[in-house]
Parts: structure tokens; C-alpha cells; sequence
């Protein structure tokens, strides 16, 4: 399945997750610490710097993933512009952009892999108290293979309501068919790890 | 126990794959997607808790970098949108559309599952993806109320949607209706 790691690696890629994370966590606190409309474009500037470390190519992707932005940009803009406070709409906005691209760039620079690895380092506390992690990591990954399962089955149905019926294009109707397909393979899905010994077994190998 | 943690996982990825369909555009311009549909039908077919985890699981894999979001949308990125409230709100309604669901199981399957999805999925969720916003362009909760009352009309066809859908299963495949077994 696809996910938003950029696929060309940068530098950062090889990067620890957690010193990563930990770095996003801090220059946020930064960003909301700051007041001044010109700090804020200065910070806003060396965000944009950070992503062309990475190539024009990279730095072009991620801004892409940026633009979804762009109305509440433009609300902030036009609101506090009404009210009298235009430094303030831009503070706001720029704040804005700058903590969602600051964000994106941790999301592009770290390969999903690594982000499951710091989870289940994080959760190591919970598996001493005797916890068990191992239905979420199952749960996880079945998600991963559900996603494009499901994916194909919409297909087939759309393609299959499509030769049958006169009208172009996907209906709602093949939403109630879908739903069925979902319940019935995660059922099949629950009687094939019965059958492999469940999740109890796996409670007893891993010796927690 | 294997059955609750591959409906949990299901209904995590029905959640994404309703946020895939391209989203339809009402009469008046504003473009509705399926995606919160999925929240509602995780609350009213796998009941509260089981739903509530299904969007929490939905949600995490969402912010560790998946494309998941509807509109291709996902990664850290999300928790300092505007959005973030709705991203966040999407467990907590889950869970209050199922809560709601169980509690009204003497009405019809269709009628509780329905309002369940308009009182947790629209109510509950609007109240979180409200405040979301309203903290992060700094403006009060009305003005931030009002710029997402658009949505509304679209979301009350989707609960009516959620409540024929889970009658529907109800009918076809009454065991796997957690939220009535």
C-alpha cells in the first residue's frame, strides 16, 4: 500500500523515528512560543530551506501536500483583515502552514517501518506491566491487507452494478453488497486464526 | 476474541476505503465523502467499544504516515490542521454512535443505529472537529461552527444511510451485527 515516505530517500530518511519525533515536538513549541509576524516568516523560510535540503523534486511533493490548506489560509487572512488585524491573520496563517509542513516533513522522512518499530518500543513499559501488545500489532497488519482487499472487492462490485444497470458512474448501492463482502472475510479471517491456535498461543511464545 | 480483532481491523479499513470513493458534490456545491460514514457503521454494527477502536486503530495508522484520510490526506501533519478535531473526534464518535446504538436496543435495528449515527456520529463529532478548529485559527467555537454547517445536510443523508446499512446486515447476517448479539 502506499504511503506518504517520500520515495526517493533523503539524508534524513536513515534518521532515528524518535529523534525525529522528539525534534518535531520541540520546534512546535517554538512555533507557538513565537509572536511576531516577522520570527514567524523567518521560521516559515527555514522550513521551506529544510525541504530543499532534500532536492527540488522532494521539496515540490511536499508542498503539494501542503495545499489543502489553502482555504483556512485564506479564512484566517480575510477574517482578521475584516477585524482590523491583518499581522495578526498573517501571524495565524503562517503559524499554520509552518506547523503542518514542519509535520509533513517527519511524515515524509520516515518510512512507516520505523514509526511501528517506536511504537513498539514505547509500548515496551506496557508488555512489563504484562500487557499484551501482540493483538494490536496483529490488528495492524491485517488492516494493511483489509485496505486494498476491500479496495478490489468495490471494484468489482462497482464494475458489476455498472453492466448491469443503464446509469454511468458508482452508486451508494454497492456500499450495502461491500459492507456484507467486509463482515463475511473478517469472519472467514477470525476462523482461519482460530484454526492457527488464536491469539492465546501467541501470548505463551512470546514467554510474557 | 479472534472474531473481535479481525471486525476491529475490518472496520478500520472500511474506513479508509469509504474515504477512497471520490466524493459526491451536493446540489449546492459542497463535496461530501463516505469516510464518516465508516465511523458510523463501525458504532453501529460493532457497538462501542469494538467501534471506537476501529477508528482509533483507523486513526493511528493515519498519523504514522498512511494516506488514509479522505482526499489522500494523513501523517503528523493532520494534528496541526485545522481538521485535527474531526481526526481526532473520529474514535470518540465511533464509540458514542455505538454506546447510543446498545442503549436503544429495544427500538427497531434501523431506527436505533440511525440515531446513534446523528446523535454520535454528526453530534459528537461536530462538537470535537468544532473545537479542533475553533483552537487552531484562534477564533471563537461559533464562527468556527459556522464554517462547517455546510457539511451538515450531507452528513444527516449518511446517518439515514448508516441506519438502512446496518438493517440491511442485520437482516443478512445477523450474528455479525456485534452491536445486537
Amino acid at each position: 500500500m502506499l504511503s506518504l515516505t517520500a520515495p526517493h530517500r533523503t539524508r534524513a530518511h536513515g534518521w532515528p523515528a524518535g529523534a525525529k519525533l522528539g525534534a518535531l515536538a520541540c520546534a512546535t513549541i517554538l512555533l507557538f512560543a513565537l509572536d511576531s509576524p516577522a520570527a514567524m516568516a523567518g521560521a516559515f523560510a527555514a522550513t521551506l530551506a529544510l525541504y530543499l535540503t532534500g532536492g527540488v523534486t522532494f521539496a515540490r511533493a511536499g508542498l503539494r501536500r501542503l495545499w489543502p490548506l489553502w482555504p483556512f489560509v485564506a479564512i484566517l487572512l480575510a477574517w482578521h483583515g475584516i477585524d482590523g488585524n491583518p499581522a495578526l491573520g498573517a501571524l495565524l496563517a503562517l503559524r499554520l502552514v509552518t506547523a503542518v509542513a514542519l509535520a509533513t516533513l517527519v511524515t515524509m522522512t520516515t518510512p512507516l517501518s520505523d514509526m511501528v518499530a517506536l511504537v513498539q518500543w514505547l509500548a515496551t513499559p506496557l508488555r512489563r506491566m504484562g500487557l499484551n501488545t501482540r493483538p494490536a500489532a496483529l490488528a495492524l497488519a491485517l488492516v494493511l491487507r483489509f485496505v486494498p482487499s476491500l479496495t478490489m472487492a468495490a471494484g468489482r462490485l462497482r464494475q458489476s452494478w455498472r453492466a448491469r444497470s443503464a446509469r454511468k458512474g458508482p452508486s451508494w448501492r454497492i456500499l450495502g453488497p461491500l459492507a456484507v463482502h467486509a463482515l463475511d472475510d473478517a469472519e472467514q479471517v477470525a476462523l482461519a486464526l482460530r484454526a492457527r491456535g488464536g491469539l492465546i498461543e501467541g501470548t505463551t511464545s512470546d514467554g510474557t | 476474541m479472534e472474531r473481535n480483532l479481525t471486525m476491529v481491523a475490518m472496520f478500520a479499513a472500511l474506513i479508509a476505503v469509504l474515504g477512497l470513493i471520490p466524493p459526491i458534490t451536493l446540489a449546492f456545491g459542497v463535496p461530501i465523502t463516505a469516510q464518516s460514514l465508516g465511523v458510523m457503521l463501525a458504532g453501529t454494527v460493532l457497538g462501542a467499544k469494538r467501534g471506537g477502536l476501529a477508528a482509533l486503530l483507523f486513526l493511528g495508522l493515519t498519523l504514522l504516515g498512511l494516506p488514509l484520510l479522505s482526499g489522500g490526506r494523513g501523517g503528523l501533519g493532520v494534528l496541526a490542521s485545522p481538521t485535527v478535531g474531526f481526526a481526532l473526534g473520529f474514535p470518540v464518535a465511533a464509540f458514542a454512535t455505538g454506546f447510543i446504538t446498545e442503549r436503544l436496543s429495544r427500538l427497531p435495528v434501523g431506527l436505533a443505529a440511525g440515531a446513534g449515527a446523528i446523535l454520535g456520529g454528526i453530534g459528537v463529532l461536530y462538537l470535537c472537529g468544532i473545537t479542533g478548529m475553533s483552537l487552531v485559527l484562534g477564533r471563537s467555537w461559533g464562527e468556527a461552527a459556522l464554517l462547517v454547517t455546510a457539511f451538515i445536510p450531507g452528513d444527516l443523508i449518511k446517518a439515514v444511510l448508516a441506519g438502512m446499512l446496518t438493517l440491511m446486515l442485520y437482516r443478512a447476517r445477523p450474528r455479525s451485527v456485534l452491536s445486537r448479539a
